[in-house]
């Protein structure tokens, strides 16, 4: 693995791609980032629910149980958004050999799922005033599901392995075989008859308030900046733990506990 | 091609290998992955007979007729009209000329006897004002219509 890294710098030299790709280099960057995320994903929940609950109007057939699309709807974008950087991280992986790559695909996935659940929690909970019913096996709530499978069986796959290398290649397949069922998702309530009601916002145009719109904009950026910051923070833990014994670690740490 | 040309290669084949094959299954199943039948599939007969499944559309306007808990409506997608009874809580969105889906089995007499009956919401979000405002605006259009054909 150092030596297709080493090869390739020879070969790129200069390209940020290959300095960030080193864990030494990308560490103190990446830590810096996080705490940039962490506050940019503070401030614009605050606004996001705020203008959410406070600003935006009551709808028209649901009443006040419409704003749990401020959660939900940013929710059920991240973990599509995320399963898909995961994959792409799990191919550089595999194809380049990076071994920061398959960290950065470890370090989405709890977030991934995580973004299931509250996406399937929350639509259960809004189904049942609105539909009548908490679940239906509808395509798109069942390929959400079966998403949020993947993400655990990708968990379980890259923890089984004592060689974490071995385990970061045989996880990086779930990944990238699991990414034919994002679109699969997006596009159920199109292909199917489903329960699950269209799209409201689509490139271009929205079937939505401009103010509903407006905060479920701003809450979406909040979830993103939140799902880079706790993917940053664990994949930080991650090389802490993978390259504990290397002395560039221990000098880093020194310099930053000074 | 050197090693990372040749892997990458190998995973873009493999997963375009996949991707066909599930776009196969997906494809053969169909049937079994639509949630619900149309009131014209009903009709042309594409719904199963004599077991559950479950009927998709809207509720036609002024066809709805309670009896205590006994309901009764015609659900149609605008070409077909298939007539539904039903006997329980409706839930809270159910309502003329709003989506709704029920599942139950269709009578020899073509009546939908619905199990349960399941609001589908549409994709709209917008204020009661100004859902009044596009009621009046689709009220104002219909009555236009109607003085132009008279």
């Amino acid at each position: 693995m150092a030596r297709t890294e080493s090869q390739s710098n020879d070969k790129f030299a200069g390209s940020w791609f290959w300095r960030y790709a080193s864990p030494a280099a990308f560490f103190p960057l990446a830590g810096k980032l996080e705490k940039l995320c962490w506050a940019l994903a503070a401030v614009l929940a605050a606004v996001g629910l705020y203008i959410g609950f406070f600003v935006a109007p009551t709808d028209a057939q649901q009443g006040e149980v419409y704003r749990v699309i401020f959660i939900h709807v940013p929710a059920a974008w991240m973990t599509m958004v995320i399963y898909m950087a995961m994959a792409f991280w799990a191919a550089t992986g595999l194809v380049l050999g990076t071994r920061l790559s398959f960290m950065m695909s470890h370090a989405l996935a709890p977030t991934g799922a995580i973004m299931a659940v509250v996406a399937l929690v929350t639509g259960s909970l809004w189904g049942r005033p609105t539909w009548g019913t908490y679940w239906v096996w509808d395509a798109r709530l069942t390929s959400t599901l079966i998403l949020f499978f993947l993400y655990m069986g990708y968990m379980a796959l890259a923890a089984s392995f004592d060689d974490k290398k071995k385990g970061d290649r045989a996880s990086a397949l779930i990944a990238l075989v699991g990414a034919i069922n994002v679109p699969i998702i997006y596009f159920s309530v199109k292909w199917w008859n489903t329960l699950h009601q269209g799209s409201s916002v689509r490139p271009g145009s929205s079937s939505m308030a401009a103010t509903m719109l407006t905060a479920m904009m701003i809450m979406t950026f909040a979830f993103w900046f939140y799902c880079v910051a706790a993917a940053l923070h664990r994949l930080r833990t991650d090389i802490i733990e993978r390259e504990r014994n290397a002395a560039w670690l221990r000098d880093t740490l020194k310099a930053a506990s000074q | 091609m050197n090693t990372k040309q040749k892997r990458l290669a190998l995973i873009v084949g493999g997963l375009s290998v996949i991707a066909v094959s599930v776009a196969l299954v997906l494809t053969a199943f169909n049937q079994n992955l639509v949630f619900f039948f149309t009131p014209s599939q009903i009709t042309a007969k594409e719904a199963p007979t004599g077991r559950t499944f479950r009927l998709g559309g809207m509720v036609e306007a002024g066809s709805v007729k309670r009896d205590g808990i006994n309901v009764s409506f015609r659900v149609t997608d605008t070409a077909q009209i298939v007539p539904v009874s039903y006997s329980g809580i409706l839930p809270d969105l159910f309502k003329e000329g709003k989506g709704v889906v029920a599942q139950g089995t269709l009578g020899e007499d073509g009546v939908f006897r619905a199990k349960e009956v399941l609001a589908k919401h549409d994709e709209n979000y917008m204020p009661p004002e100004a859902a009044t405002a596009v009621e009046r605006a689709q009220k104002a259009r219909e009555m236009a219509t109607k003085t132009l054909k008279q």
